[in-house]
C-alpha cells in the first residue's frame, strides 16, 4: 500500500518536474510546479509529517505559487524562444547536473541497507509535538523568522514600487 | 509493505537534478526562479525522510524554517524581477548581463 | 698613553677640499679654487710632519677606531686607522710629494678649462690614497684601493674631449679591476681562514701558528699578488700605465709615479707576514718584478714620446721594488719607493716643464738644444736622471744598490740570476735615461717654430722657462733626489742604514750576509760601472754620432720594430682577451640572454598573464546560466570529494 502510494505520487512529482522543464510558457511551468508541490504534500503525509503536509499545501502551493502566477500574469511573459545563449551552461552544466544525480543516487542506493525503511504510521509527528519543540526550545529562531518575513515584506515593497 | 528510505532519497535527488537542469535550460527568469523552488522542495523531502528514519523532530522543524525562508525569498526575488522588467523590458536572462567584464 | 692623533683628519681634509671644489668650484674664481685645494693638501702635510716630529714619543702600534662598519655574526670590520713606521713613511711621501705637485699644478694647469675639476679630482685622489695608507684593516684599505683607481680614471680622462684620453681612462680602470678581483678573492680567503680582516689580528694569528706554511697562505698571497700587479703595473697587468700618460703631466707625476702605483708595493710589505710563510709566492713576486723590470726597460729604449719613456721607466722601477719584496728585503723595497717617489716625480714634472716650454710638444725627435734655453729645468732634470741611474751619491744609488745586494745574498736559489737581470736592467735604465737627456737638451734644436699643441699650451711666444710656481717644486724635489738616499746609507759604506732600522719593527730585520761588507762594496762598484757603460753608449749614440741610432735601427730592424711596438702585447690582449669577451657580450649575453631570455622571459610572463586573464575573463560573462553551469559542476565535485573523503571507510568495507 505504502509502496503503491509512493510510486503514484512520486511519479507525479517527477512528471510535474519534467513538465516544468519542458514547457515553453512559464505559466505552464508554474502549474506543473503546483502539481509537484501537492504530490510532495502527500509524500509528507506518508512520512508522518502531517503539519508539514498542510503547510506545504497552504504556504507553498497556496501562497508562493499563486504569487508566481500573479507575477507571470502581471509581466505578461510570453513564450520563450529556445535559443542557445550560453555554451558553458550546456557544456559544463549538464555534465555537472548529471554527475550530481549520479553521485547522489549511487550513494543512496549503496547505503540503502543502513538507511532502513519507512513504515506507514511508523513515526507520526503530531502538530502538538512539533509546536512543543518549536515554541519551547526554538522560540528565538521562530521569532527571528517573523522579523525575517517583515524585512522581506519591506524589501519587496521597496523594490517593486513604481519609480516616481 | 515498506518503502526503503533510500527510495525517497533517490526521488529527491531526481527532483533536485531536474531543478538544476531546468535552471540551465530555461531562459525566462521566472522559470528559473521556479526551478529554484523545485530544488528547495527536493531538499525538504530529504529532511522529512531522514526525520522519519531517525525519529527526530528536528528534521521537520528544519523543513518549517526552509519554507519560511523560501517564502520570503520568493517575495523579494519576484520584486527584483519586476524591477528588472521595468528597466530592461525583457525577461530573458541572457540579456541581463550588465555584470559582464 | 698617547693622546689622540686625530688620524681621521688626515684623509678627511682633502675630501672636504674635493667636496668644496667639486660642488662649488665651477663658480669660484681661480684663486679660490687654488686656495682651497692647496690648503686641503697642506693641512694633512703639516699634521703628518707634526706626528713625525713627535714620533718617538708615541706608543706603537697606534690605532684609532672611528666608527663601526660591519658586524655580522662573528665578523667585524671597522673604520679604523693605524699608524706605524711604515705608515709614517708612506704618509710623508703622499702628503709631501702630493703637496709639491699641487703647487706645480697651479702653474701647469693655469690655462685649462676644467681647472676646478682637476683640483677636485686631485684632492679626491689624496683622500683615497691616505685612506689606503692609514687603513687598519683590509676592507678599508680596499676602499682606498678602489678609490685611487677611480680617481686615476677620472684624472687620466681629464681631457674629456679627447677620445684617446677617455679610452686610456677606461683601460686603466678595467685592468685595475682585474687586479682588484684578485684582492677581493684574497679578502674572502682571509675571512674564511682567519675570520677577520684586521691587519693586527690576522698577523697575530699567523705568528701564533708557525706550522702554517704554504697551502692556503700561498693562495692568499697569490691573489694579493694579482691585485698588486694590477695596481702597480707589473706583468701581466701593466698595459694601462703607458696609456695613462694621456692624462695631464702632474697626474702622471703624482699618481702614476709617486703614489698610486706604489700602493701594490705598500700592500705587499704590509702583509709580508703572509708572504714570509710562502716561499713560492715570494719567488713569484721576485720573478714577476725582475721580468717586468727588464721587459719595460727594453721597451723604453726606443720610445719617442718623452712621457712614454718615463712611464716604462716607472714600470721598470716598480719591478725593482717587487724584486726587493720577493727576496724578503721589505725595507729595501720601501726605501726604493721613497727615493723613486722623489726622482720620478721630479722627472715627470721636469718633462712637464719641457712640454710646457715647447708649447705642448712631447715627441723627443723634435726636441733638442734646450739646455741653454730652460736652464733650471735642465739642472733639475739632470739631478733626477743621475738619481735614477744610480749614480753615487744620489738617492737612487743607495736604494737600487740595496735591492741588488739583497737579491744577490738572498737564500732564494734564484738570487744570483735575479741580481744579474737587475744589473742588466740598471744598465738599460742608464742608457735610456741618458738617451732622453741628450735628445731633449743637447744638440741642435729640432723643434718647429710654431708648435701645435694638444692641450691648450700654445702661447706662441717661443721657448721659455716655466714660472716660479712650477720651478719651486722642481728645485725642492731635486734637493730631495740628491739627499734622499742618505737615510739608507748601508753600514758597509759608513752609514747607519737608518731607514732599515726605522722600519725593522714592521718589516723584520734585513739580512746580513756572511760575506759581509766587502761584498756589498764590490757589488756597488759593479753596478756603478754598468751605469757608466750605459751612459757611455748613450753618449756615443746621441751626442757624438747622432746618425748611429738610425743605422742601428735599420740593421736590427726586426728587434727594433718589436720593441717599438711594445712587443705587440696590447694587440695580443686585444685579440686573445678583449675580442672574445666582446663577442660573447654582444652576441651571447646581449643577443641571447638579454634580449632573448630576460626580455623574452619578461614579455612571455606578461603575455601569458594577459592570455590567462583573457581566458578567465570569459567566465565573467554576466550570463547567469553559465554561472549556474559552473556552480553545478562545482557542487558535483564537492559532493564527490565529501563522499570520498568521509566515506572512504565505508567504501572499503
Amino acid at each position: 500500500m505504502h509502496l503503491v502510494l509512493f510510486l503514484i505520487f512520486g511519479g507525479l512529482c517527477v512528471a510535474g518536474a519534467l513538465n516544468l522543464l519542458l514547457q515553453r510558457h512559464p505559466i505552464n511551468s508554474a502549474l506543473s510546479l503546483i502539481v509537484v508541490m501537492t504530490s510532495l504534500a502527500v509524500l509528507y503525509l506518508l512520512l508522518g509529517a502531517e503539519f508539514l503536509a498542510a503547510a506545504q499545501v497552504i504556504v507553498y502551493s497556496g501562497a508562493i505559487m499563486v504569487l508566481f502566477t500573479f507575477v507571470i500574469m502581471l509581466l505578461n511573459a510570453g513564450k520563450e524562444e529556445r535559443t542557445h545563449g550560453s555554451k558553458a551552461a550546456y557544456i559544463v552544466g549538464f555534465p555537472g547536473a548529471a554527475a550530481l544525480l549520479g553521485i547522489l543516487t549511487y550513494i543512496f542506493l549503496k547505503q540503502s541497507d543502513h538507511l532502513g525503511s519507512a513504515k506507514l504510521g511508523g513515526y507520526l509527528v503530531t502538530t502538538s509535538d512539533l509546536s512543543r519543540v518549536l515554541f519551547r526550545d526554538l522560540l528565538l529562531p521562530f521569532e527571528v523568522t517573523s522579523v525575517l518575513i517583515l524585512v522581506a515584506i519591506l524589501g519587496a515593497v521597496a523594490l517593486a514600487r513604481r519609480e516616481h | 509493505m515498506v518503502v526503503p528510505i533510500a527510495y525517497y532519497l533517490v526521488l529527491s535527488a531526481i527532483l533536485f537534478s531536474i531543478g538544476v537542469a531546468a535552471f540551465l535550460i530555461k531562459r525566462n527568469i521566472i522559470s528559473i526562479f521556479m526551478s529554484i523552488e523545485l530544488m528547495l522542495n527536493a531538499v525538504n523531502l530529504t529532511f522529512v525522510a531522514f526525520a522519519h528514519q531517525w525519529h527526530q523532530v528536528s528534521g521537520q522543524i528544519f523543513v518549517f524554517f526552509v519554507m519560511v525562508v523560501a517564502a520570503a525569498e520568493a517575495a523579494v526575488g519576484l520584486a527584483i524581477i519586476i524591477a528588472i522588467f521595468r528597466t530592461r523590458n525583457t525577461l530573458d536572462v541572457d540579456h541581463v548581463d550588465l555584470m559582464k567584464l | 698613553m698617547t693622546s689622540s692623533l686625530h688620524l681621521w683628519l688626515i684623509p678627511l681634509v682633502p675630501f672636504a677640499g674635493f667636496l668644496v671644489n667639486g660642488l662649488l668650484g665651477r663658480r669660484f674664481p681661480k684663486a679660490l679654487v687654488t686656495t682651497v685645494a692647496l690648503i686641503a693638501t697642506l693641512i694633512p702635510f703639516v699634521q703628518v710632519a707634526n706626528i713625525a716630529l713627535h714620533f718617538s714619543s708615541l706608543t706603537l702600534p697606534y690605532t684609532e677606531q672611528v666608527a663601526t662598519w660591519i658586524t655580522a655574526g662573528n665578523f667585524h670590520a671597522d673604520f679604523a686607522f693605524a699608524l706605524d713606521q711604515l705608515t709614517l713613511i708612506m704618509l710623508l711621501v703622499v702628503t709631501g710629494v702630493g703637496f709639491l705637485i699641487h703647487i706645480y699644478s697651479v702653474g701647469y694647469m693655469a690655462e685649462e678649462e676644467g681647472y676646478w675639476r682637476f683640483f677636485a679630482y686631485l684632492n679626491l685622489f689624496m683622500f683615497f690614497m691616505l685612506t689606503l695608507v692609514l687603513a687598519e684593516n683590509f676592507l678599508l684599505m680596499f676602499v682606498g684601493w678602489e678609490g685611487v683607481g677611480l680617481a686615476s680614471y677620472l684624472l687620466i680622462g681629464f681631457y674629456l674631449t679627447k677620445d684617446s684620453a677617455a679610452n686610456a681612462g677606461k683601460k686603466a680602470f678595467v685592468v685595475n679591476r682585474i687586479g682588484d678581483f684578485g684582492f677581493l678573492l684574497a679578502m674572502f680567503l682571509l675571512i674564511a681562514h682567519f675570520g677577520t680582516l684586521s691587519f693586527s689580528e690576522v698577523f697575530n694569528q699567523v705568528a701564533q701558528h708557525p706550522e702554517w706554511q704554504g697551502g692556503f697562505l700561498t693562495a692568499i698571497a697569490l691573489f694579493l699578488i694579482l691585485g698588486a700587479t694590477g695596481k702597480s703595473a707589473q706583468i701581466p697587468l701593466y698595459v694601462w700605465l703607458p696609456d695613462a700618460m694621456e692624462g695631464p703631466t702632474p697626474v702622471s707625476a703624482l699618481i702614476h709615479a709617486a703614489t698610486m702605483v706604489t700602493a701594490g708595493v705598500y700592500m705587499v710589505v704590509r702583509t709580508h707576514a703572509i708572504f714570509d710563510r710562502s716561499p713560492f709566492a715570494l719567488s713569484t713576486i721576485a720573478v714577476i718584478g725582475t721580468a717586468t723590470a727588464l721587459f719595460a726597460a727594453t721597451i723604453g729604449l726606443v720610445q719617442t714620446d718623452i712621457k712614454r719613456v718615463l712611464a716604462y721607466s716607472t714600470v721598470s722601477q716598480l719591478g725593482y721594488m717587487f724584486l726587493a719584496c720577493g727576496v724578503a728585503a721589505y725595507s729595501s723595497g720601501i726605501f726604493h719607493l721613497l727615493t723613486h717617489a722623489f726622482f720620478k716625480a721630479l722627472l715627470f714634472l721636469s718633462a712637464g716643464s719641457v712640454i710646457h716650454a715647447l708649447g705642448g710638444e712631447q715627441d723627443m725627435r723634435v726636441m733638442g738644444g734646450l739646455r741653454k734655453k730652460i736652464p733650471i729645468t735642465f739642472w733639475t732634470m739632470t739631478m733626477a736622471v743621475l738619481a735614477i741611474c744610480g749614480v753615487f751619491p744620489f738617492a737612487g744609488f743607495f736604494s737600487k744598490d740595496e735591492i741588488l745586494y739583497q737579491a744577490f745574498i738572498s737564500p732564494n736559489g734564484l738570487g744570483k740570476i735575479l741580481w744579474f737581470v737587475g744589473l742588466l736592467t740598471a744598465g738599460l735604465t742608464s742608457f735610456y735615461m741618458f738617451r732622453l737627456w741628450y735628445l731633449t737638451f743637447f744638440g741642435e734644436s729640432r723643434a718647429q717654430a710654431a708648435a701645435h699643441d694638444d692641450h691648450g699650451h700654445g702661447h706662441g711666444h717661443g721657448v721659455h722657462e716655466s714660472s716660479w710656481v712650477m720651478l719651486t717644486p722642481l728645485v725642492i724635489l731635486a734637493i730631495l733626489s740628491v739627499i734622499g738616499g742618505w737615510v739608507g746609507v748601508p753600514e758597509a759604506m759608513g752609514g747607519h742604514a737608518e731607514i732599515a732600522h726605522f722600519l725593522s719593527p714592521v718589516t723584520g730585520a734585513a739580512h746580513e750576509a756572511a760575506e759581509g761588507r766587502s761584498m756589498e762594496l764590490l757589488l756597488a762598484a759593479v753596478s756603478l760601472s754598468v751605469a757608466a757603460i750605459g751612459w757611455f753608449i748613450a753618449h756615443l749614440m746621441y751626442f757624438m754620432k747622432p746618425e748611429l741610432p738610425a743605422q742601428l735601427a735599420s740593421k736590427v730592424r726586426g728587434i727594433y720594430l718589436l720593441l717599438l711596438n711594445k712587443y705587440w702585447v696590447d694587440q695580443l690582449y686585444g685579440a686573445v682577451v678583449v675580442a672574445p669577451i666582446l663577442l660573447i657580450s654582444r652576441y651571447v649575453l646581449k643577443g641571447l640572454f638579454d634580449t632573448g631570455v630576460i626580455t623574452g622571459g619578461g614579455m612571455a610572463i606578461g603575455y601569458s598573464a594577459q592570455g590567462l586573464g583573457a581566458l578567465v575573463q570569459r567566465v565573467q560573462s554576466g550570463n547567469i546560466r553559465s554561472y549556474a553551469g559552473w556552480l553545478a559542476l562545482g557542487a558535483a565535485a564537492l559532493l564527490l570529494l565529501t563522499y570520498v573523503g568521509f566515506g572512504t571507510h565505508l567504501l572499503f568495507r
